[in-house]
């Protein structure tokens, strides 16, 4: 079977702190791969270096055959992905968000058109596509990030926390279409939740990182077994401690509040 | 190019869209035409140098395009926080295509502010002069956007929030524009102010299109083109090697 996400002693340093330390791990292509971690733990900076945003200090990574610090284009072509905080332009509109993405993706008019009102009614937004995404709710943008990352019909899709504000139909919903994909068409999932009960249900195999280490690697079943525990989620615990992680406030955080200042609040 | 081309209609998008930010970004040429122009109006004419509108006129308008141009570039910043930078980073398009199209998108938007400027200009007693040189004016103006969008876009990529913001306004903006002959002749200024007024790159921008549009120049038509086109082609380098090494 063809590996479509290869790591190898990959690492990353930011000065003295060490966010992702000599991990390892390979995902077969069409496999539900669950990423899981603490806050913390270095399950965004990997993405990152996945994705091609952010340079490893050092390490191998192979993305669909190709290498994120080299052959970018190969790399970004292969995958969509949702990040883990909003990356919507807010004064577009729900359809002009999904246009723009498919322009860039090089998705010919004429498909990119009949893509964008399938996916936009798949994730319930059809009426809403000529609103403005800032009139939307987080859940709402949510979605719509998920039909953008599948638009240009990517054989890998990374989705960092994708679930985060979603109630429980648009979770199954969404989730079921992801596993049919993987299913049908073959697509590599590559995602982080810290919903356990989630991973559990949908990944073939999950990797457990804690402190930019990984700390286990197998099936969920299999987990379960090594830390005879009955949840997905004691087996985390069991595995990660019961400390509760810091994660400082960043620059964005910041931000966010002096925009909704700045846009007299209401708006979101 | 297809990237170029979408990321520019982008930035029209969000500029016809955001009349309060047409409007708000108006407020201070047009507050400097009003208390300069009418304020020093009766001394410039007593001290033999002719109508002051028409002098600082050109000047005003600069101002608008350099304002918004480096606001342009500065928007980058918003993108990063706000999330919308990474989507455009994860695309398959090179980082050229995407920081040209922003700085393109960001140039027309300041010309187009200009022209606004440039109208209110005209209501308020501005005249130009019909000279061969005039249509060198929407060439001096979109290069001016250029060139501080490139500038714009430099910061916009070094930056990484807007804690910076007061210190681009009162360190670069400001002085850029004080010190450009906007307001007041180029010729004879103390030393010092005379060297800063020839290392600014709005000067001769500036320069350039007073002389397009009422015959005065203070540097010469050819110093201006060739000032203005070298800096513009450098700083849209200089932006475009910023933007591409921004990492998330």
């Amino acid at each position: 079977m063809n590996e479509m996400i290869a790591v190898q002693d990959l690492v990353k340093n930011y000065g003295e702190f060490c966010a992702v330390n000599h991990i390892a791990f390979t995902v077969p292509e069409g496999k539900i791969f669950g990423f899981l971690g603490p806050n913390g733990a270095g399950k965004t900076t990997t993405i990152k270096m996945l994705t091609t945003v952010l340079d490893p200090t050092s390490g191998k990574i192979l993305v669909n055959g190709h290498d994120p610090t080299r052959e970018q284009k190969q790399v970004r072509r292969s995958f969509g992905i949702v990040f883990q905080d909003p990356s919507l332009d807010d004064e577009l509109t729900a359809y002009e968000n999904l246009d723009l993405h498919g322009v860039l993706y090089g998705v010919p008019h004429g498909e990119r058109k009949k893509r964008i009102d399938m996916l936009i009614d798949f994730v319930g937004l059809g009426d809403r596509k000529k609103n403005f995404v800032k009139e939307f709710s987080g859940g709402m943008k949510r979605r719509l990030e998920v039909a953008r990352a599948l638009l240009h019909k990517p054989r890998i899709l990374f989705l960092d926390e994708p679930t985060v504000g979603l109630d429980p139909q648009t979770r199954n919903h969404i989730w079921g279409y992801i596993q049919q994909l993987s299913k049908d068409e073959n697509v590599t999932v590559f995602f982080t939740t810290h919903y356990m009960e989630e991973a559990d249900r949908v990944a073939n195999e999950v990797a457990v990182i804690d402190h930019g280490k990984i700390v286990a690697q197998s099936t969920p079943t299999e987990l379960k077994e090594k830390t005879a525990c009955a949840t997905l989620e004691d087996a985390f615990i069991t595995l990660t401690g019961h400390a509760i992680r810091a994660e400082e406030a960043n620059a964005t955080d910041r931000m966010r509040m002096i925009g909704r200042a700045w846009r007299g609040g209401g708006r979101r | 190019m297809r990237a170029i081309y979408i990321l520019c209609v982008r930035q029209l998008k969000r500029y016809i869209r955001s009349p309060a930010r047409i409007i708000g970004s108006l407020g201070q040429p047009i507050l400097f035409l009003i208390a300069l122009g009418f304020g020093l109006r009766a001394m410039f004419a007593r001290a033999g140098q002719g109508n002051y509108i028409n002098f600082l006129s050109p000047g005003i308008v600069s101002m608008a395009i350099l304002f918004n141009a480096v606001f342009s570039g500065i928007e980058i910043i918003w993108d990063r926080q706000f999330g919308f930078l990474k989507e455009t980073l994860v695309a398959p398009v090179s980082r050229l295509e995407i920081v040209l199209g922003r700085m393109l998108g960001g140039a027309i938007v300041a010309f187009v502010q200009g022209l606004v400027v440039f109208v209110i200009c005209l209501i308020a007693g501005f005249r130009f002069v019909t000279s061969p040189y005039l249509p060198l004016a929407i060439f001096f103006m979109f290069m001016i956007a250029l060139l501080f969008a490139g500038i714009g876009t430099v910061f916009g990529s070094v930056l990484q929030d807007m804690q910076g913001f007061p210190l681009i306004i009162n360190f670069l903006i400001m002085p850029l524009f004080f010190f450009s002959g906007a307001i007041f002749a180029a010729n004879g200024l103390p030393r010092v102010l005379g060297i800063l007024l020839r290392l600014n790159p709005l000067s001769y921008g500036v320069d350039g299109l007073r002389g397009a549009l009422i015959n005065q120049f203070a540097f010469g038509l050819t110093t201006d083109l060739a000032v203005v086109t070298i800096l513009t082609a450098f700083l849209l380098a200089i932006g475009s090697y910023f933007f591409s090494k921004i990492q998330l």
